[in-house]
């Protein structure tokens, strides 16, 4: 019966994730669409340099400058991620109109919706594998290959990824309520989390509020936890004090938490969704 | 004995939007689009939903297939409560609309079917050869390998059609249709969905339609809905039987008439319905009389009024006559008298 139901899931993200690369590769041709894929994630890291020479006045910190390049390099994943899972719902509804058919068809929303997701994530990894090329051939951000943290690494990037997962579901579920505002929900939320989570202001520079929202968010914990498997040591004070294996428990326990809530709200929501009529309404935005 | 589909007061209503009533409140003003609705299908029945655009029969077919859930009462799927239990229904149900454009337009026709049926749970191999028999018999072979966003919206729901024989459900729904499709691809689509039922037995198919004749043609059993309610349920030969006793005429006038209102006085006249066609300047009346002596009250009525009869007919009664006999209204103009 479990054997059959993984079966059955796994299928389900399989043809998602087929049904994702089909729409996400197809836009253009096979060259324009490898160019973009390389253009376009080192344009946004060169952005971030200058933005850093300019405020920096050229003073520039290796370390700083490290720390801000990976959060905003890794930091790529929640908004592709997050994105790729939550618009879906609008383009299958709206554009495709074949939510109602997915919906009623005998298997679990979750795994479709992360099936689909799982294009963007393959494409953010491939330019966020070409940004840290750059980074360090161009940039110079020191990154030794060899002593970089692996399992530690490896560890926290699926557990993050599994966070933003977590994240994706729940702002597909808000956008079965909403007609074309997911777009500004994932760049609102993902603004929330970019200014929050350290991507690149340390937490420790942030209103003690805020920070302890950023202490409850796991992507803090994620992000904390790359930077001290790849450079080896993290510039936060905050979370300098907890060991490696702390800072993983905890980002374990926040991630459950959010995992629970997650859950939690998109079943209310999809119950709102069916009860309200929204789950195939096409209104032509 | 366990139906197929089951309906127990099944209700719906939508909230329309805010209505002032005073200075203070607002009232939500509320569509009734169904009215305790009750339904039994039998397993291996082919059930037609017949009524005018806006009658409910999306409605229910929403509800069953669990993409909506019920204002209040109760919608059972082979025993199983849709409100409660929406997972174990999917695995019993698939769904078809008509009049749409769905469909992912960078697959083929195939690639699109063939995903459906790995959603199903199908082994490959079986799938594609169903797929491939379906489609042969739907005259679509050469448009497989075809990307949908190609393809005609014939030929688009044609594939939509398909789609919901693919997985062989145990029980279909199908909302109309055929509905904006040309008389061939009609006609295909008809003689696929009755084969399908009579080669399968235990398969049932819910078939929401406002063409009496594809109700007339298909259907075992018909429900005849407006506004919500069921007017009428039987058989499509025992509901004209209901009318054999009355005189049915169908006339044909040359003017566009108006202040119809008046024919419902005419003594004799049960029901009556009209179609205006604008393109002709003409209008079709259609009346339900207590006997034949009338018919010269009603000619009389015509005449009074300056218009010059074009046709009369006396008709045998049909699915239409039988909606208009009911609701006093033709299935062509709900919003109408």
């Amino acid at each position: 019966m479990a054997f059959d139901r993984l079966k059955e899931n796994l299928r389900t993200t399989r043809l998602a994730g087929k049904l994702g690369w089909a729409m996400e590769a197809n836009w253009a041709d096979p060259f324009l669409f490898a160019i973009y894929s390389i253009i376009r994630p080192i344009a946004s890291s060169l952005i971030l340099v200058f933005m850093y020479l300019v405020v920096t006045r050229g003073k520039t910190s290796f370390d700083l400058f490290a720390y801000i390049f990976l959060g905003n390099t890794f930091f790529m994943y929640v908004y592709n991620v997050l994105f790729g899972i939550s618009w879906v719902i609008h383009e299958d509804r709206e554009h495709y109109e074949m939510l109602r058919y997915i919906y009623i068809a005998p298997i679990r929303m979750y795994y479709y919706l992360f099936g689909r997701g799982i294009a963007k994530l393959i494409t953010t990894t491939i330019a966020i594998i070409i940004t840290l090329a750059f980074g360090m051939i161009v940039l110079k951000i020191p990154i030794d290959l060899l002593k970089v943290n692996y399992p530690l690494f490896f560890i926290t990037l699926i557990v993050g990824l599994f966070v933003i997962t977590c994240l994706g579901i729940l702002l597909a579920g808000i956008t079965m309520l909403t007609a074309h505002h997911s777009f500004a929900l994932t760049e609102g939320l993902g603004g929330i989390f970019y200014l929050a989570c350290g991507a690149i202001f340390q937490i420790d520079l942030l209103p003690n509020w805020l920070q302890y929202i950023s202490k409850a968010l796991p992507l803090t914990y994620w992000l904390e936890l790359l930077r001290r498997s790849i450079l080896g040591k993290s510039l936060s004070l905050t979370l300098a004090k907890y060991s490696n294996f702390q800072l993983l428990l905890i980002m374990l326990l926040t991630t459950a938490l959010l995992a629970l809530f997650s859950d939690y709200i998109y079943k209310l929501i999809e119950h709102v969704a069916r009860k309200k009529g929204k789950i195939d309404q096409v209104i032509n935005y | 004995m366990s139906y197929a589909i089951e309906t127990l007061d099944l209700t719906r209503t939508f909230k329309k939007g805010k209505k002032k009533n005073n200075s203070n409140s607002k009232k939500p003003e509320l569509i009734m689009a169904l009215d305790k609705v009750n339904l039994t299908i039998n397993p291996g029945e082919l059930f037609g939903v017949l009524g005018p655009n806006g009658a409910g029969k999306t409605t229910l077919i929403k509800i069953l297939s669990t993409l909506l859930l019920p204002t209040s009462g109760i919608g059972l799927v082979d025993g199983i409560d849709v409100a409660k239990y929406p997972e174990k229904v999917r695995k019993k149900i698939n769904m078809v609309s008509g009049g749409e454009h769905s469909g992912y337009g960078i697959l083929t026709v195939r690639e699109n079917l063939w995903m459906f049926s790995q959603l199903y749970g199908m082994q490959t191999k079986v799938a594609l050869q169903r797929i491939d028999e379906l489609m042969k018999l739907l005259g679509m072979q050469e448009y497989a390998r075809l990307k949908i966003s190609k393809l005609s919206t014939g030929m688009r729901q044609k594939m939509n059609i398909i789609r919901g024989f693919v997985c062989d459900p145990q029980i279909l729904f199908l909302d109309e249709p055929t509905l904006g499709l040309d008389v061939q691809i009609s006609r295909e689509v008809r003689k696929l969905i009755k084969s399908w039922v009579k080669e399968k037995k235990e398969k049932t198919v819910l078939l929401t339609t406002h063409y009496m004749a594809e109700a007339d043609e298909l259907c075992d059993r018909v429900a005849i809905i407006d506004n919500g309610k069921v007017l009428a349920c039987d058989s499509p030969s025992n509901l004209k039987t209901s009318l054999k006793q009355d005189a049915v005429f169908h006339i044909e006038v040359n003017l566009m008439l108006d202040n119809l209102d008046r024919f419902k006085v005419v003594p004799g006249v049960k029901k009556f319905a009209y179609e205006h066609k604008p393109h002709t300047g003409r209008t079709d009346l259609k009346f339900i009389l207590e006997n034949d002596s009338y018919i010269s009250a009603v000619t009389g009525e015509i005449s009074n009024n300056g218009s010059e009869i074009l046709s009369l007919s006396k008709a045998e009664p049909t699915l239409e006559d039988v909606f208009v006999s009911l609701c006093g209204k033709g299935l062509e103009d709900e919003n109408r008298a």
